[in-house]
Order: structure tokens, then C-alpha cells, then sequence
């Protein structure tokens, strides 16, 4: 594919976040996300489900598939499938357990217990920030693989390899997969989509969802069709390992079916492996003979079915979602809800701390501005004291200070860890200056530089900044540089 | 009742399925013995045939005898296996892991 | 062949053992060795044993003894030495199912069963042979030989579990377990002239049994005596966390009221059995019904339309199960390996090598009936069949508190009679195969003999944990058998 078109489409893509379009095509994406879930346990057994020990470590019988080893499930697991089911308005319904079967080395009964037929949640959606509603087909749970190390290959690849060496400590371990519809149109559609998603899992408690980490893995499903007609042939593509990867691997591969069928080639249907370091796409193993999983209803497991008691329990004790959290935050501050500064202080969770500046007395839109620009570092808990910013936005507010005034008493307050802003600004010197003696500072200036002053009244724009300047450094910066500014505007307009 | 000769042909199912499904099962098998497998499971299915005739419309299946439900347990950690133990029932270990050949012809 | 009747010096019964062990009439290491002795005498013309523990049971009865001496109960079973079928894992102790692919396999852990009859101050003295991971009617399809009936050993003992059958019936054990699929405890148990149930699918803990068929594999008793049946099942029964399928009920209580006669009981004639028993068995059944007539039973006619169906059902959802269940034998974690260039060939070769023919039959026959295209035709379908069995079963139960057939169509059949021809041998479970498919208990029970003076077995069937009206309908007809 070449690159002239990979460019085009960034330039699309960057031109309209939404909506995405080539050449009159239209790309259609769906996600499958496989998040490992926060228990102490494995799904089917009470070895403990941690990261990093010594391998083969975290095994029992039923982790090593040993014979006449026999699975119980977690109810922990069954709790947080539920809870993150209806954070994704889905249904949680009666559900059933089946085996996929087939042989790999990391499998040890060369089966996976799944759900099939009967998954415990179906029927949800996710809201993305910008408003688009993205289905979600169903969750499930299932029973992660152990892991195999490649030795004697090239970069630890199976390829060339001499032997393999498998660890079982992550056999086992829950995972929910949550399959969306194929609603996604774009590559920025679906980082967002896997964004809020990991959002809402780290929210409810039910997975930390970190990608790096393989805590959440996901599999792009992409085809390209023209709009308004029939869904064409779609690729899987795997290991994609980052948000960022997300987006580009998406990208890489519509352009890559863009051409295929441009060039007249039909779209083969198949699993490809995205390479970061590359870029591209490429098929694994050509699937001619796919394996058949004969899936059938695992006969160690009996059917879960929660009643409606325990449903209603998870529901309500769901905390405020992330949507909901940046909703609440933008009619305080009265922002949109995709504003930057509302997704990034709802992100860093602080969005509750700037709704307490406000309860505190303080402004709610100067609070999420300084929030935004000042607080990176702080946390969920920031260590300035609520009423320590409210004062300060009620000081900008009341006009006693100027915006660069107020940031540099703000940086004292952050590096401090509160103050109070009154005594700040009185021990810097600060006071708001009344407007007569600012308009004769403004006076002195013109009368100091007339040149600057012709050329400002003739239209030239630029000249006004060595006016402004020269009254800041009669203040001391203490002026409202915006107030200079309306005062030489006006000054120009004519006599008052 | 001893059966003897293997040339019966059924279409009950082919030498090739009867392929098919012993690689699913990752079991190889010679020529002689595809044949006796086709014309052994040919007649089981033969034999199997008698529930076709059944009226089983509306029917459940039945996957479990007894109908018992929310069988779970606490997510408290439990004793793991002794990993020397296990290991050394292993037909190959490494660095405290087990040891297979080059893992390809197997679908990823 | 043993004194199987003994005597109050001599005990053979689990029931007497124990109570001579707990009360210092006799030493848990004499009993062991009296046993040792038996097995010494005639394991090499039957071959009931895949391992006989001499050393390990030893050392358990000094255990047994030294808890008598300082006064502690050592429990029900104490000193009662059991045989366990080669599918059930113990710890530190090989566990084959008669594969060559687990030759040697030691596993890390003990079944639940083994940990219960350890409590119960039971003593292993041996795992017994079976038809490799327990497929097959006759035990000849272990891989380390055939176990022969000790009644007549140019004969099989039934099967899978032929090996625990033949040892009780040989006196090598006092007890044993085995496991019944389709009739693997109850139609060997038959063969040999001894007791054999299933229980109630869920009464005994499944884990730790190296499963063939998940949803049909139920653990139970073989004994010389259906009071020493009721005692050991009672000792292994109950639930297990350990076990999803393990039906949440206390152990069973049976042993109570074995002696309660069948007064009033309702006991079914199936009148649409499937044809195949031979007329020495019918007989005996004709004869069993008699009997319990004039104990005071009601005899009633029932219909069990679908009863014939089950062999076809059977032979569906079993190897379904098993082909799946089999697939972790790949030469990866433990058990046989044939070495090869890569993974999939060590895995063709592997199995390939250490199955044997009828396991690989039922692999391929499982594997097909699940597969893409075929699963509704044959799994699928056979899973509706089993609902109509247990429909129609359901239905006999309003009307019969338990039902009479034979556990056998037939008594002890030849070595090598029936191998050449797979399906003839699937017939020998016509009868068994329906109560695995409900999950209802049946138990086989020694009534006379038939043809050349070998033992028949009576199956009374009862339904689900109707355990003790089972028993107590066999006991009846243990005191009015032929001699």
C-alpha cells in the first residue's frame, strides 16, 4: 500500500475525528476486548491470580488440567462479570458454561471453558464521549491460557525456535471478553471506545484494564464497504498492544481492503498479526483447515443464574461512571462534556474535588481551569485544601486579581500544599489597581512612545504591544493586560 | 456375531471424515486402520440410526442429570501444588517450566 | 476359590473386619496379611491388580493399630482393606487407567474418596485393573492384560471395572471401589457374584476420578455382602466443594433400614425391556419377582417406552465427553511422551502410541458426533433422547417405588468372544446404560446361577436418592437368593 495514501488519510482522519472516509469508503470496526478480572483467584480454582511470581508457582490440579482435576467457579468473578455487564447497560441473564476444544501447548486440557451459547450479559452499549453510542453484542466470561516462551529463535518469536517453555501461573485466570457490535467508523472512534472502556472497568472495581500489562488485550474485527451497502468480508487483527496501536492498526488495515478491492482482489477472510515496529498487518497461519472447536455445554459446570436480588445489589452499588461523572462536571463548570479540560480533570479523578471547590464557595470554571493546568501531579485527593482554591476563584472573580496574578498566587498555594490566597497576594504586593490610576499609566505611555502610538491609531495592530509593555513595567505586572488593552482601543476610538 | 469382512461400503461415513476427525483428535493412522475405523463406525453408526426415527420436537436436551444451579465458591486463595513435584512428573522441564518441542503446526 | 462366607474367627466382611479392628479382637496387620496371603495365592491365574501396595498397607494397619491402642476411634472402616480401580488418584502412587500413556503417572494429589476412606480407616492394598480409562465391558481392553473371573478364568469379569470386581470376588479385598459409566460397576459385579452399585449421580465426589464420561461417571461400591455395600458407600458418599456436580445432601443413609423388608413396596416389571437377555438370566429375574412377591412386594407392570434407546444415547454423549476429556493426554505436562520435531507431531505420536484401540474408537466416534455439521444429528439429538429416557423413566416411578431387571443380559462370557466386534460387546450394557443417562442409583445383586453354574446378577433401579429402598429391596433379595 502506498504511502501517499496512508498520508491522504491521515489528513482525513485529522481533518474530521468522527467521521472517517476514503475514496467514498466507509471502514466498520468492531472490538474484542479480553479483560483479565481484579479477584484473588483463578476463575475455577483457589490458586491465587497474581502477576510476577515464580513460574508454575500459582498452580493446582484443575490449573494444570491434571486428570480427574474438576472446575469450581469463583463467585468474585461472577460479581465483577455482573458489575461491569450493567456499568455497559447490558442484561444479565442465565447463563451456561462450554467448552471450546482445541490443541495448544498453553492449554492444558486442551479445552478452554467458556460461555457460548448462553453468555451472562448481552444486549449493552457504551456512550463515547463526542455522543456515539456503540453497541455491545455481549460479555463473557472465560478462563485465561498459561504462557509459552520461545527459545532459540530469532527475537523470541515460535518461528526458528528450538524448544518452547510454558509457565501455567496465568492459566486460569478470569477474563471477561466483551464483544461490541460492529458500530465503530473510525480509528479515533475506536481509541476512544477502548478508552472510556478501561475507564468504566478501572471504575467499577473490576479490572485495572492496563494494556501495557496485558490486563486488557484487544482484537480489532475490520472490513470496508461503501456506505449504505452490505457489510464486507472483515480481518481479525491481533496484537495490538497500546491505544495508540489501536488507531493506527485500524487505519493501516481499512487502507490495506481499501486497495485490495480497489485493485479488483477479493477480501479474504483470516486472523492477521499487527507489527508495530512495521506498521502493516500480516497474515498468520493461512486458516484453510480452521479448526472446529465443537463447542458443547461444559458437563463439569451447572448453569449460574443470579437472581434478581443479587442483580439489583451489584446495580446499585455501582459508582457514577465516568459519562455520568463528566456530565455532572460539565454543568457545574458550564463546559460541554467532551470538553478537554472536563475529560482530562474527570480522567485524572478529580473531577469531585472540583465540585467541592464549588460547594466550598469557590467559582466551578475557575476551579477546573487551574485544576487542569496546575494539579497533574496531585491525584485523586489534591493536597490544596478546597477552600483554599475557592477563596482564590472568589478573589478572581470579585476582579481583586488579574489572571497572571492569580496563577502565580496558585503556584504558591500548589508548591505549599494550601494557603491562604488573601495573605499571598497582600504578601506579594498584589492589589487590584483602580481604574484611574491605570489610565493614567496608560496615558504616560502614549504620551512616552508617540511613534508606538501612531502606528497603533494608523491600524497597526502590533505596535499596541510596546504600549502594553511599557505600562507593565510601570505596574510592575500588576496591570490587567486585558484592561490595557480596552483602554488604548478605546483611547484610539476617540476622545471619551 | 463376528464380522469379518472389511469391503462393505456405507455411506453411513467416509474414509475421509473418518481423516478428518482423527486429525482433530491428533491421532495418525495407517491405511488399514482408516479402513477398519470407516467400516467400524460405519456400523456403530448403522446401529445409531434407531434414534432418528424418534419424534423429538419440543424436546430439551439434557446435559446434566440433576438440575442444580449457583454452584460457586469464595475467592479465598488455596495451597498450590509443590512445583519440584509436579515437575518431576513432567515429561520435560526447563527453569522451572515445562519443556515442549517448536511449537508450529498448530493453529494459532 | 476363598471362603467368602468366613467366619466370626475368620472375618471377610468389611462390617465384621472393623468391628474386630476397633475392638481388639483382631490386629489390622493380621487382617492385611490374611489378605496379602490371598493375593499371593491367586493374583497370577486372575490378575486382578495393576499394583498390589503390600508395603504401604503394612504400614497403614500399624497406624490402625496404634490409634486401638491408645484409645482412638479409627473409624468405620478401620482395618478394612479396599481395593481402588486403577482411575482414581493417589498421592505419590502410579495411577495408569490401564493406559500406556499414564504408565508410571504419579499424581500430586489424593480423590477426595481417598482422603474419605483414609478417615474411615480403610486400608488400600492395591489399584485394580480395568478396560483402559474405563471403555469397554470385559477389562480386555487394558493395556497390561485382561483380569480373568475367578469363578472361571478362562472367562472376563465384565467390565471397565472388572479388576475391583474380581478381587472382592477372590477375596483379595474386603471391598473396593470402582466407576460406572454405563454399567461398569454393576455389570461386572454381576459376572463375578458380588454387589455393585452406582449411586445417584452427585451422591460421591467425582474429583480425583479420571473422568471418561463427565456427566454419567459416578464412584461406588463392590462388596461380598449389600450391608458391607451400604456401610462403604455411606463412608464415600456426601458433598464435595471440590465437585460442582456433587448434589448438596449430607452422606446417604442407608445401612438403617436394610432390614425393612419390601412389605408394600412397589416393585416395576418393565414390560417393553429390550429383547437379549439369555433364558438363564430371564429366569432368574422371573424368579427374583417371585421372590419378592412372597416377601409381601406389590409386582407391577411398567412401560419404559424409550428404555431401548439408551444404548444409542449412551454411545453418543459418552464418547462426546470423552473425546474431549481425553485430550489433555498430549505428552505435555505429565504421562507418556514420544518425542518429535515439533508440537503437533509429539502430539500425533503421543496419543497415536498410547491409546489403545477401543479408546481411539471412542476418541473418533466422540470427536465426529460433536463436529461442525454433525452435532445436531448425533450429539445434539442424543442429548433430546436422554430427556425422553428420563421422561419415560420419571413416569414408571408414579407407579413403582423401584424396578427389577438383569444387570447382564448374560452370565460370564469367554475371553476373546466378543473383541472382534465392537458393537457386540456395547450390548452387555443394555440394561445399566439408562440410569447412568438419568443419574438414578442401580445396584447389581448375586441371585443364583445361570448357565455353566456362573453367577446372575438382579439390577433394582430406584430413583434419584432413593438409595435406601434400593438397598433395602437387594437385601431382601440376598436373604432369599438360591444357593
Amino acid at each position: 500500500m502506498s504511502d501517499a495514501a496512508t498520508s491522504t488519510a491521515a489528513t482525513t482522519t485529522a481533518a474530521t475525528d468522527a467521521f472517517w472516509s476514503f475514496d467514498g469508503w466507509e471502514m466498520v470496526v468492531g472490538l474484542e476486548v479480553h479483560v483479565e478480572l481484579a479477584t484473588r483467584t483463578k476463575l475455577f480454582s483457589g490458586s491465587p491470580n497474581r502477576f510476577g511470581d515464580e513460574p508454575n508457582t500459582h498452580i493446582d490440579p484443575v490449573t494444570l488440567g491434571l486428570p480427574g482435576a474438576l472446575p469450581v467457579l469463583n463467585r468474585q468473578a461472577v460479581e465483577l462479570a455482573m458489575r461491569l455487564g450493567l456499568a455497559l447497560n447490558c442484561t444479565v441473564q442465565r447463563s451456561t458454561f462450554a467448552r471450546k476444544n482445541y490443541f495448544y501447548p498453553d492449554m492444558p486440557k486442551a479445552y478452554q471453558i467458556s460461555q457460548y451459547d448462553e453468555p451472562i450479559c448481552i444486549d449493552g452499549w457504551l456512550d463515547l464521549p463526542d455522543g456515539v453510542r456503540v453497541g455491545i453484542e455481549r460479555a463473557h466470561l472465560e478462563e485465561d491460557t498459561g504462557k509459552s516462551t520461545h527459545v532459540g529463535g530469532t527475537g523470541g518469536r515460535i518461528h526458528g525456535s528450538d524448544h518452547s517453555l510454558i509457565d501455567f501461573n496465568r492459566a486460569g485466570v478470569p477474563l471477561v471478553e466483551i464483544v461490541s457490535r460492529p458500530d465503530i467508523r473510525s480509528p479515533e472512534q475506536a481509541k476512544a471506545y477502548v478508552s472510556e472502556l478501561r475507564a468504566i472497568l478501572v471504575a467499577v472495581g473490576a479490572s485495572d484494564a492496563k494494556m501495557e500489562e496485558g490486563s486488557m488485550r484487544v482484537d480489532a474485527n475490520v472490513s470496508v464497504r461503501r456506505p449504505g451497502a452490505e457489510f464486507g468480508t472483515r480481518c481479525e487483527i491481533k496484537n495490538v498492544n497500546s491505544v495508540r496501536s489501536v488507531g493506527r492498526a485500524i487505519e493501516y488495515e481499512a487502507q490495506r481492503q481499501i486497495g485490495m478491492l480497489e485493485a479488483g482482489e477479493p477480501i479474504r477472510q483470516e486472523t492477521r498479526h499487527w507489527d508495530e515496529t512495521d506498521g502493516r498487518t500480516h497474515t498468520l497461519r493461512s486458516k484453510e483447515d480452521a479448526d472446529d472447536y465443537r463447542y458443547f455445554q461444559e458437563p463439569d459446570l451447572v448453569v449460574v443464574d443470579p437472581d434478581p436480588e443479587w442483580i439489583e445489589r451489584v446495580r446499585s452499588s455501582l459508582p457514577v461512571l465516568p459519562a455520568a461523572r463528566r456530565l455532572r462536571l460539565a454543568e457545574a463548570t458550564g463546559q460541554s462534556p467532551d470538553a478537554e479540560a472536563v475529560l482530562v480533570v474527570t480522567d485524572r479523578d478529580q473531577d469531585v474535588y472540583v465540585l467541592t471547590v464549588a460547594e466550598a464557595g469557590g467559582d466551578a470554571g475557575r476551579a477546573l481551569v487551574h485544576v487542569k493546568e496546575a494539579f497533574a501531579d496531585q491525584g485523586e485527593r489534591p493536597a490544596v485544601p478546597a477552600t483554599d482554591l475557592a477563596a482564590l476563584t472568589q478573589m478572581e472573580v470579585a476582579g481583586e486579581l488579574t489572571a497572571t496574578q492569580a496563577k502565580q498566587v496558585l503556584a504558591e498555594i500548589v508548591d505549599n500544599g494550601g494557603g491562604d490566597p488573601r495573605a499571598i497576594a497582600a504578601a506579594k504586593g498584589f492589589e487590584a489597581m483602580d481604574s484611574s490610576e491605570l489610565e493614567s499609566m496608560v496615558d504616560d505611555a502614549i504620551a512616552a512612545q508617540p511613534d508606538a502610538w501612531a502606528k497603533f491609531c494608523a491600524g497597526e495592530g502590533k505596535a499596541m504591544g510596546a504600549l502594553v509593555g511599557a505600562v507593565m513595567k510601570a505596574s510592575r505586572g500588576q496591570a490587567d493586560g486585558k484592561a490595557v488593552t480596552a483602554l488604548l482601543e478605546r483611547r484610539r476610538a476617540g476622545p471619551a | 456375531m463376528v464380522r469379518v469382512a472389511l469391503t462393505v461400503v456405507s455411506d453411513r461415513i467416509t474414509p475421509e471424515a473418518v481423516a478428518k476427525v482423527a486429525k482433530l483428535a491428533r491421532l495418525s493412522l495407517s491405511d488399514d486402520e482408516l479402513q477398519q475405523a470407516t467400516h467400524q463406525l460405519s456400523d456403530m453408526l448403522d446401529h445409531f440410526a434407531d434414534i432418528d426415527a424418534l419424534d423429538l420436537d419440543g424436546v430439551e436436551p439434557m446435559t446434566h442429570p440433576t438440575p442444580i444451579a449457583n454452584v460457586m465458591r469464595e475467592d479465598i486463595e488455596q495451597d498450590c501444588l509443590d512445583r519440584d513435584e509436579v515437575l518431576a512428573g513432567a515429561p520435560a522441564a526447563e527453569d522451572g517450566r515445562f519443556r515442549v518441542p517448536p511449537i508450529v503446526g498448530l493453529d494459532d | 476359590m476363598a471362603d467368602l462366607t468366613g467366619t466370626p474367627e475368620v472375618p471377610s466382611t468389611a462390617i465384621d473386619i472393623a468391628w474386630n479392628v476397633r475392638n481388639n479382637v483382631e490386629s489390622a496387620a493380621t487382617v492385611v496379611e490374611r489378605h496379602l496371603a490371598e493375593i499371593d495365592r491367586r493374583e497370577g491365574d486372575i490378575h486382578a491388580f495393576n499394583l498390589v501396595l503390600a508395603d504401604e498397607a503394612r504400614a497403614r494397619a500399624i497406624e490402625i493399630d496404634d490409634a486401638v491402642a491408645v484409645g482412638r476411634d479409627p473409624g468405620p472402616l478401620a482395618g478394612v482393606p479396599i481395593a481402588l480401580k486403577d482411575n482414581m488418584c493417589t498421592r505419590g502412587i502410579p495411577t495408569t487407567c490401564s493406559s500406556r500413556i499414564l504408565d508410571g503417572w504419579k499424581p500430586p494429589y489424593d480423590a477426595t474418596i481417598v482422603t474419605k476412606l483414609h478417615d474411615a480407616g480403610a486400608i488400600v492394598i492395591g489399584k485394580t485393573n480395568l478396560d483402559e480409562f474405563a471403555m469397554g465391558s470385559s477389562t480386555e481392553n487394558s493395556a497390561f492384560g485382561a483380569t480373568r473371573n475367578p469363578h472361571d478364568i478362562t472367562r472376563v469379569p465384565g467390565g471397565s471395572s472388572g479388576g475391583s470386581a474380581a478381587a472382592v470376588a477372590a477375596g483379595f479385598a474386603a471391598v473396593s471401589l470402582g466407576s460406572d459409566t454405563g454399567g461398569s460397576i454393576r455389570q461386572p459385579a454381576a459376572l463375578c457374584g458380588v454387589v455393585g452399585v452406582k449411586p445417584t449421580y452427585g451422591a460421591v465426589s467425582r474429583y480425583g476420578l479420571v473422568a471418561f464420561a463427565s456427566s454419567l461417571d459416578q464412584i461406588g461400591p463392590f462388596a461380598t455382602t449389600v450391608a458391607d455395600a451400604s456401610l462403604l458407600l455411606e463412608s464415600i458418599s456426601g458433598h464435595d466443594p471440590m465437585d460442582s456436580t456433587s448434589i448438596r445432601q449430607p452422606p446417604l443413609e442407608i445401612s438403617r433400614q436394610l432390614d425393612f423388608g419390601v412389605v408394600g413396596l412397589r416393585v416395576g416389571r418393565i414390560t417393553d425391556l429390550p429383547e437379549g437377555a439369555s433364558p438363564d438370566v430371564v429366569a432368574r429375574l422371573d424368579q427374583a419377582f417371585d421372590e419378592l412377591r412372597a416377601a409381601g412386594a406389590e409386582i407391577v407392570d411398567v412401560e419404559v417406552p424409550a428404555f431401548g434407546y439408551g444404548l444409542t444415547a449412551y454411545y453418543l454423549i459418552a464418547p462426546a465427553e470423552a473425546s474431549s476429556n481425553l485430550a489433555r493426554y498430549d505428552g505435555v505436562r505429565f504421562g507418556h511422551r514420544v518425542d518429535a520435531p515439533d508440537t503437533n507431531a509429539m502430539y500425533m505420536a503421543t496419543r497415536t502410541e498410547g491409546f489403545g484401540a477401543e479408546v481411539k474408537r471412542r476418541i473418533m466416534l466422540g470427536t465426529y458426533a460433536l463436529s461442525a455439521g454433525y452435532y445436531d444429528a448425533y450429539y445434539g439429538r442424543a442429548l433430546k433422547v436422554r430427556r425422553r429416557i428420563a421422561a419415560d423413566f420419571a413416569a414408571a416411578y408414579e407407579r413403582a417405588d423401584v424396578l427389577l431387571t438383569p444387570a447382564s443380559p448374560t452370565v460370564a462370557f469367554h475371553l476373546g468372544d466378543k473383541t472382534a466386534d465392537p458393537m457386540s460387546m456395547y450390548l452387555c450394557d443394555t440394561y445399566t446404560i439408562p440410569s447412568n443417562l438419568t443419574g438414578d442409583p442401580g445396584m447389581s445383586v448375586p441371585f443364583g446361577t445361570g448357565d455353566d453354574g456362573l453367577p446372575v446378577g438382579i439390577q433394582v433401579l430406584a430413583p434419584a436418592l432413593q438409595e435406601a429402598t434400593m438397598f433395602r429391596t437387594a437385601a431382601e433379595l440376598e436373604r432369599r437368593a438360591p444357593r
